[in-house]
């Protein structure tokens, strides 16, 4: 489903060229508004029609094997820390989900700098950052060399 | 859009370069940070990495997780699921890595707030599968890209690195990257210590099923380029069972993801006729593959052959059975979140075409095949394994350094570590992050050097193709038909028939033989020789023609693998008509590639296969 983009709502803020994946999402010279320049590159993944503030851009479902009349519709909210979907069958059958995105603030991450450096010791061994604790268990698992033979294990 | 592409040059110096921000790259720049402090650690990405790589779109489940705080899994026991859904081939000492450090970067996805179901009885992770938990995982790459952002020195986003730079005093080292940003022009020469690729598999190098607008609804991500191949395969490092396309059954069209279907729902497979067909296959499987029949579970590529053979045999559509679990309201909303949370695609197929999974069983279909280093499958680079356990054989460095020095990897791009998914290739970026630390710590002063001729040569190599069109576009009056060049578009559907036709995509039931195979290298070649004559109108199609060729490079890697493997190893992936049984007395192996930067030759050798016991 190629994402297209409404005349009347777009403003041209970039946001969808800034964040789509595949590189598609381009403003036109012309009318000062975004497009998708390349529909047969366009995953449907949503993350244009996630960003748009104005709600502008849609989705119409690939032309080789969609026929017409669907809609998908989506709307995140960070500060809410959810989705909302509403599909629409050809026939007109309505759908509505929600789910939740995120369980803490955005940007609430503590970055890796932020923990007591490792030491010498830590760096020579096998663990990775926050082990063995983040693992819950005491102590990291490991292998010896012996333990691992060439040949058909059935 | 500068008016000159090209003309500016940006350096940009680091301890740690990490190519690729999805999720091994993230994982790669948080674990840098985390061991090294006083590090200079750059991420570069062609896209945004708030959404980019694999899990742009989010993810419903996260399909590798132990659960050793619960004593649900060991990671022996991951090692042994891989090896026999691999068909007995896999790197043992990368997975038992990958699976004994899997769950710390869980528990810290659930920390940083990924949303996490949970067994209300249990209190545990809401299992889909014996490997899988099930996730609210719209946010999944937001949220770990904002880890990302807080390890890294600097996010370069939207700039398409398309060589590795190498030592100028040393032509098996790693000394850094080139590219250029595809809204600027600017080319960037990056100089480092240390290189972590964590770019993506192959998507588009196999024709796909749907070639209108619906090319781009591959199974894998469209902007999948092989970059983790084509890059490391530039610079010389082996490469390993790149042979191991993967094939994927999927609901029809939309390829939404089954896993759920499967362990959670419990929906099941019937034919047109409402049949079981499994079985019907099994006598005839075991004539090809032996005792790995009787394997359970039943390893994914015997699947697909059992679904390609009653397809085969007229029997289709091979459909899912959902309207019995699509009566309980709490499955109905699992199936369709699933979808909304991870191949939207999917969910528009079935409402534009009226299926209600709860009154119609939807179709399935197998995919065109890919190459990937973490799903079902595990082509990629050779990699180092980890100190303390793994054989001689395969430890020739630090963890995950590739053939060539100070060059690491996670993710896709390295081969033998199957059924890492989303969370193990966040891990394995992790271990490499860490080692690529080390590998700094201990150059000392012995650092690389990059050579300016290099860099300027590759920056003339790399804009050629705007340069051609520029020089073309007059002969012409207008349209895309040029004699002095083809479009991006052109070679990559070139690529993908090549592929298709002789080596073995989906119009000739993913059958080759030697004979195919050579015809297919010929091509191949005729193809890299018209890559000279590529024609990029402007920068988003310079990005086009580099991802074409990263692509090409994977395919023709692809096609020497799949000739020098002489059996059938994974019917139902691929079928050598010439040679068409499971062969453990020669090919109980892995294959290895190397191609010769100077000539271009390939060299093939096999390496040894190390189980762990049982």
């Amino acid at each position: 489903m190629p994402t297209f983009v409404y005349m009347t709502r777009c403003d041209g803020c970039g946001n969808c060229v800034d964040i789509c994946p595949s590189d598609i999402m381009h403003i036109d010279k012309t009318y000062r508004r975004a497009y998708n320049l390349e529909p047969n590159m366009c995953w449907e993944c949503y993350s244009c029609v996630k960003a748009c503030p104005q709600n502008a851009i849609d989705c119409r479902g690939y032309a080789d094997f969609a026929p017409l009349g669907h809609s998908v519709r989506a709307l995140r909210e960070e500060e809410k820390g959810t989705i909302s979907w509403k599909l629409k069958f050809r026939d007109g059958r309505e759908k509505n989900f929600e789910s939740p995105i995120r369980t803490t603030p955005w940007g609430s991450i503590k970055g890796p700098a932020d923990y007591e450096a490792p030491n010498a010791d830590a760096m020579k061994s096998q663990e990775l950052a926050h082990e063995p604790e983040a693992l819950n268990i005491p102590k990291l698992p490991a292998l010896t060399p012996d333990q691992l033979k060439q040949g058909v294990i059935s | 859009m500068s008016s000159s592409p090209g003309k500016k040059i940006i350096h940009v110096d680091s301890d740690i370069l990490v190519i690729g921000g999805g999720m091994a790259g993230c994982g790669a720049a948080y674990e840098s940070r985390y061991w090294g402090r006083d590090k200079n650690i750059v991420v570069v990405e062609k896209a945004n990495i708030e959404r980019s790589g694999a899990v742009a779109q989010g993810l419903y489940a996260i399909n590798c997780y132990m659960g050793m705080q619960w004593d649900e899994n060991q990671p022996e026991d991951h090692v042994r699921y891989a090896r026999n859904d691999l068909m007995g081939l896999v790197r043992e000492d990368l997975g038992y890595d990958i699976a004994r450090h899997v769950d710390s970067s869980v528990h810290k996805f659930e920390e940083w707030g990924l949303p996490m179901m949970r067994d209300p009885e249990t209190g545990r992770y809401m299992r889909e599968g014996k490997w899988q938990i099930m996730i609210h995982g719209e946010s999944y790459k937001p949220i770990v890209a904002e880890a990302a952002r807080k390890a890294a020195t600097e996010v370069y986003n939207r700039i398409m690195v398309t060589h590795l730079l190498l030592d100028k005093n040393n032509a098996n080292r790693v000394a850094g990257a080139v590219g250029f940003n595809v809204r600027t022009g600017d080319f960037y020469v990056f100089r480092s210590k240390a290189v972590i690729i964590g770019a993506g598999g192959a998507s588009h190098i196999f024709k796909p099923r749907a070639v209108g607008e619906g090319m781009g609804r591959t199974w894998y991500a469209p902007w999948s380029s092989g970059s983790a191949y084509a890059l490391p395969i530039l610079a010389g490092a082996k490469m390993t069972q790149m042979e191991n396309r993967i094939v994927l059954t999927r609901f029809k069209d939309g390829y939404g993801p089954v896993g759920a279907y499967f362990l959670h729902l419990k929906t099941y497979t019937e034919n047109a006729y409402g049949e079981e067909y499994e079985s019907t296959w099994y006598e005839h499987t075991k004539e090809l593959v032996g005792e790995y029949v009787d394997h359970l579970p039943v390893p994914t590529c015997l699947r697909n052959h059992a679904f390609l053979e009653e397809m085969k045999a007229g029997r289709g559509p091979i459909r899912m059975v959902t309207k019995e679990a699509f009566q309980d309201p709490h499955k109905e909303t699992v199936g369709w979140e699933n979808f909304l949370g991870m191949t939207i695609g999917q969910a528009i197929v079935w409402a534009s075409q009226n299926i209600d999974p709860k009154y119609i069983n939807p179709e399935l279909t197998t995919s065109e095949p890919y190459v990937m280093g973490s799903h079902a499958t595990c082509s990629g680079a050779w990699a180092s394994g980890p100190e303390d356990y793994a054989p001689s054989e395969y430890q020739w460095g630090y963890n995950r350094m590739m053939t060539v020095d100070g060059l690491f990897g996670a993710g896709d791009t390295i081969g033998g570590s199957a059924h890492k998914f989303s969370s193990g290739s966040f891990t394995e970026g992790r271990i490499a992050g860490k080692a690529a630390v080390q590998y700094v710590d201990d150059l000392g002063n012995d650092q690389p050097e990059v050579s300016e001729e290099e860099f300027m040569n590759l920056k003339d190599v790399v804009f050629k193709p705007m340069e051609n069109y520029e020089v073309g576009r007059n002969e012409i009056v207008a349209g895309t038909v040029s004699p002095s060049y083809l479009l991006p578009i052109h070679g990559l559907q070139r690529l993908e028939k090549i592929m298709d036709e002789y080596v073995g995509g989906i119009s000739s039931h993913y059958t080759t033989n030697e004979p195919l195979l050579t015809r297919g290298l010929e091509l191949l070649e005729m193809l890299k020789e018209d890559m000279h004559h590529m024609g990029a109108e402007d920068l988003h199609q310079l990005q086009r023609t580099w991802e074409l060729n990263h692509r090409i490079l994977a395919s023709e890697s692809v096609t020497h693998h799949t000739m020098f493997r002489q059996e059938t190893r994974w019917p139902g992936y691929y079928y050598r008509g010439d040679h068409p049984k499971l062969d453990d007395d020669d090919w109980h192996c892995f294959t290895l590639s190397r191609r010769n930067p100077e000539s271009g030759d390939w060299e093939m050798e096999k390496a040894p296969v190390y189980h762990i016991v049982d």
